[in-house]
């Protein structure tokens, strides 16, 4: 692995710039924000919480409800507003994602819903999702086995790179976006966008689980923040 | 003793997990933001957010939200609603062929009542046969979180009963996060409570507080005398006064 300059001028296995915080949003029972480079999400937690439709409620178990919206002026290209193909799978595997980690057997009969908006979307976008979502989570009191920590690695040209951003993710030949559940060492998000082989894949993975490994500590930090700011005067 | 501030995946040690905990090979680890503590070789971590989880023996403040044949349905505050049945709630006879339930508890109405049970499925009853249980009239209310109730209750009740007597009022403070005021320095008490909850882990609270109120009691001689104007006319008595 020789030295890499990329688009940005970023090395081969660094991430872009990460900004994360908790607690913003004051109508929720738990918000985040999470921002890599220009990508920024929001996630908002409520709950748990009644379950309406009555039919969707669990006797044993609360449910999980994700939705991943991009606001229509998240790209440079305007994209229409409302549910589509692609936010309904994205909301899909965000709450695969996450399910694994909640203790969802703690409240029975009750709904968490986790809303994901996108504001400014430059790649890796369902990563990011899932990271604000999960400060959003414990931001909101509902009990986990630990952070989950998500990030892309792929392909471009020839050269294997962490976090994809900007034409790396248009003109690149792999987007590989994962989550991964640091303490146990397990992957819980596990997409591709590309063509490679077996060899290679693992190379990737190990790339975007030392990407996820950084941002998992930047999240550990960012809730240690935001609870530490109550105490002091 | 130092509280370590703990999140989600934090080790807390080997043994035992309760509260906000989870064991897993024998160790404990936290599954909640909050402070860490142990006792006895049992892991626990009190959490700083959060809803309510009902309880039994907690004293909770519900108000009323739908009325069945013979139970009320409560809200308290929590994921769960609770069930107030008639027999839980009286003593004497009620014939309810004759006897209109609104007249006990109407809709909307405040009470303060203690969880008897809490089944598998969150099935919540409450009972009023507690001798602090009671129905709230008047008054206000203000919402902290559940996780900060004992702070503002302080030890053996300091906390409270400081603020109670200081303000010269009444308070009652619910287990899920309710707090009830009334009397003549509402808003004084109401302004420090907020205060508690935002500073519930910081150590001698309690003569921080005592000092913050001295000085707002300071300024507020102005609150009492608007007060003495309103009792000249007397508060109407209600018929059928409940007493459990």
């Amino acid at each position: 692995m020789e030295t890499i300059i990329r688009t940005d001028g970023r090395k081969f296995d660094e991430t872009r710039p990460i900004l994360a915080e908790v607690g913003v949003l004051k109508n929720a029972d738990g918000s985040a924000m999470f921002k890599l480079g220009n990508t920024t999400a929001i996630a908002g937690v409520f709950g748990p919480r009644k379950v309406y439709p009555k039919h969707e409620e669990e006797a044993e178990r609360a449910i999980l409800r994700t939705r991943y919206n991009m606001a229509p002026f998240a790209t440079s290209e305007r994209n229409r507003p409302g549910t589509n193909r692609r936010s309904t799978e994205i909301s899909l595997v965000t709450r695969q994602a996450l399910t694994p980690l909640i203790f969802l057997d703690e409240f029975p009969k009750t709904a968490i819903d986790v809303h994901i908006e996108v504001l400014q979307a430059d790649a890796s976008t369902r990563c990011v999702g899932i990271n604000a979502a999960v400060l959003a989570l414990a931001d909101a009191g509902v009990p986990m086995k630990d952070l989950v920590a998500s990030c892309s690695a792929g392909k471009v040209g020839d050269a294997v790179v962490l976090d994809i951003a900007g034409k790396e993710d248009t003109e690149g030949e792999l987007d590989l976006p994962i989550a991964y559940y640091p303490k146990k060492k397990h992957i819980t998000l596990l997409q591709m966008d590309g063509i490679t082989d077996g060899k290679e894949v693992k190379e990737i993975i190990k790339l975007a689980v030392k990407g996820c490994e950084k941002i998992y500590e930047e999240q550990k930090r960012a809730l240690r923040n935001r609870y530490k700011l109550e105490g002091a005067d | 003793m130092e509280r370590k501030l703990v999140i989600p995946g934090d080790f807390l040690g080997d043994g035992r997990s309760g509260h906000g905990a989870y064991e897993e090979d024998g160790k404990s680890f936290s599954s909640c933001i909050g402070l860490a503590e142990e006792k006895n070789g049992l892991y626990f971590v009190i959490p700083l957010s959060g809803i309510y989880s009902p309880k039994r023996g907690d004293g909770v403040i519900g108000k009323i939200e739908d009325i069945a044949f013979s139970r009320w349905i409560v809200d308290i505050n929590s994921p769960y609603e609770a069930v107030l049945s008639l027999a839980d709630a009286s003593d004497e006879f009620i014939d309810l062929t004759k006897t209109d339930l609104t007249k006990y508890f109407n809709y909307g109405d405040l009470i303060f009542a203690e969880i008897l049970s809490v089944s598998k499925t969150k099935n919540v009853q409450l009972s009023m046969r507690n001798r602090k249980c009671r129905k709230l009239r008047g008054g206000r209310l203000i919402k902290v979180t559940p996780a900060k109730v004992p702070r503002i209750i302080g030890k053996a009740g300091s906390m409270v009963e400081m603020i109670k007597e200081m303000t010269n009022t009444q308070i009652v403070v619910g287990q899920n996060g309710i707090v009830w005021v009334k009397g003549d320095h509402e808003d004084i008490a109401m302004d420090i409570i907020t205060v508690i909850e935002r500073k519930s882990h910081v150590h001698g609270l309690t003569d921080q507080v005592k000092a913050i109120l001295e000085e707002k009691m300071k300024n507020a001689p102005k609150v009492e005398r608007r007060r003495e104007e309103e009792e000249e006319e007397p508060e109407p008595q209600e018929e059928d006064e409940f007493r459990p």
